[in-house]
């Protein structure tokens, strides 16, 4: 986790080579990049665009991809309607544009096939987003660490990646889907669905928790209600 | 190299030459942290000067609060590229924990350290001389958990990520020890005006 032999990070041109629709407000980006140290699932990009006339804007976006060394690193964003750069993504971006990135970022919100489980984890909205690499990281390299994401999404047109997460969670014998919308009568996350996802998992090793600043909160502070210790509950929060 | 198609949406004049370069103006107040919220009673609140591991003072809430009060008005940068203009605090300065221990620093750097184990580095150069404080007060009232009340470590001109949340003590060390982001490759210092967000900045 920890790298004495600190490295600067250095920003590099990657090109975008697919785009995909993932719900109707969210798309998927593939860019080939070449980073200079391997990928953790649950790790974060820098992206910086530039203007002609020299401004450039920043934003983080978490990488969606397990960390496969393949060469390239697949990041879903949400088409913010007055968003300054995920409105750029979403109106303007082309496969075959070459945009700045730096990365990976991260060293508190990850998890390494070492690291084991049971593994508790939780998003909200796009913040399924990093526990997905972790998801997929976890099927390709350690199959038998047993898994539960609990995803709370608007509504079933807005579950990113729901096809996937239902076949994974037919398919693979250790892990656990709970799907919980909140519109339509749903309900927000609460004790009784934690109680839930705790029973059908057991205690877990690692807690991962991703979303708005408030479903985190939330669901931190249901998880230690709940006994976990506060160590084992790692959060990243969107809103910044 | 431009990027092709990106315009963006450049603030005013008078918002850029607040900005750092690469970070942007919020109206909000975004939460930002490695875990839950630490359960933080005010019964046993302390907080403690430390050379390495030697005590050189400490304080309960009640004798905290007793301190001379410092006022601080200004803006914030996060280095996740949020800045936020004209924030509001109040709490103890450093130089006045200082003269309340009847100690002089003993060396010229420390770690801040919170009540869910995080630490960070600070030079004592950057929270002497008024330029830092310990917050109980944001805007006029207790700063709430997720801002990291009870009380927080406050040097505005680095990233905030050394601004520590549920601080609990400050820790004296010989050398400039990284604490937890900088142990992660964040930069050991942070200016956000050179953009010293990570190792190499």
């Amino acid at each position: 986790m920890i790298d004495p032999a600190a490295r600067p990070l250095p920003w590099q041109t990657a090109t975008l080579t697919a785009i995909r629709p993932v719900t109707n407000r969210v798309k998927s980006y593939r860019f080939r990049v070449g980073f200079d140290r391997p990928v953790l699932a649950g790790q974060h990009v820098d992206v910086r665009l530039t203007a002609p006339d020299g401004y450039q804007a920043q934003r983080s976006y978490s990488i969606a991809s397990a960390p496969d060394g393949d060469g390239t690193i697949e990041l879903m964003i949400e088409g913010l309607p007055d968003g300054e750069v995920s409105g750029f993504f979403d109106a303007v971006a082309e496969v075959g544009d070459t945009i700045e990135l730096r990365g990976p970022i991260g060293g508190a919100f990850v998890w390494r096939p070492e690291d084991g489980g049971p593994l508790l984890l939780v998003g909200g909205g796009s913040g399924v987003v990093p526990l997905l690499a972790m998801l997929r990281h976890r099927a390709a390299a350690a199959p038998g660490v047993p898994a539960l994401l609990l995803y709370s999404a608007r509504d079933p047109g807005e579950t990113i990646a729901a096809e996937e997460l239902a076949v994974r969670a037919r398919d693979e014998p250790n892990f656990q889907l709970i799907l919980n919308f909140t519109r339509a009568g749903g309900r927000r996350v609460d004790a009784a669905m934690i109680a839930e996802a705790l029973e059908r998992l057991g205690p877990p090793r690692h807690a991962y928790l991703c979303g708005g600043n408030p479903f985190v909160g939330a669901v931190a502070d249901l998880l230690v209600d709940a006994g976990l210790d506060p160590a084992r509950i790692h959060t990243e929060r969107f809103g910044g | 190299m431009s990027t092709r198609g990106f315009t963006g949406r450049k603030p005013p004049e008078a918002t850029r030459e607040r900005l750092p370069p690469g970070q942007y103006l919020t109206e909000d107040f975004p939460v930002l942290q490695i875990g839950p919220n630490p359960r933080v009673d005010l019964a046993t609140w302390s907080f403690t000067l430390r050379e390495g591991s030697r005590p050189l003072k400490s304080w309960t809430w009640d004798a905290f609060s007793a301190l001379p009060r410092t006022r601080w008005g200004g803006d914030i940068h996060c280095v996740t590229k949020w800045s936020k203009f004209d924030t509001a605090w109040e709490g103890v300065s450093f130089d006045d924990l200082l003269a309340d221990a009847g100690v002089a620093a003993p060396t010229a750097f420390l770690l801040a350290e919170g009540y869910d184990d995080y630490t960070t580095n600070v030079p004592v150069a950057d929270l002497a001389g008024g330029k830092g404080m310990v917050a109980t007060h944001y805007d006029g009232e207790p700063i709430p958990p997720d801002h990291g009340g009870p009380a927080r470590l406050l040097v505005p001109p680095l990233y905030f990520w050394k601004s520590a949340k549920w601080v609990k003590g400050l820790r004296f060390t010989r050398r400039d020890e990284g604490g937890f982001w900088e142990l992660r490759g964040y930069h050991m210092y942070g200016d956000p005006w050179r953009e010293q967000r990570f190792t190499g900045d």
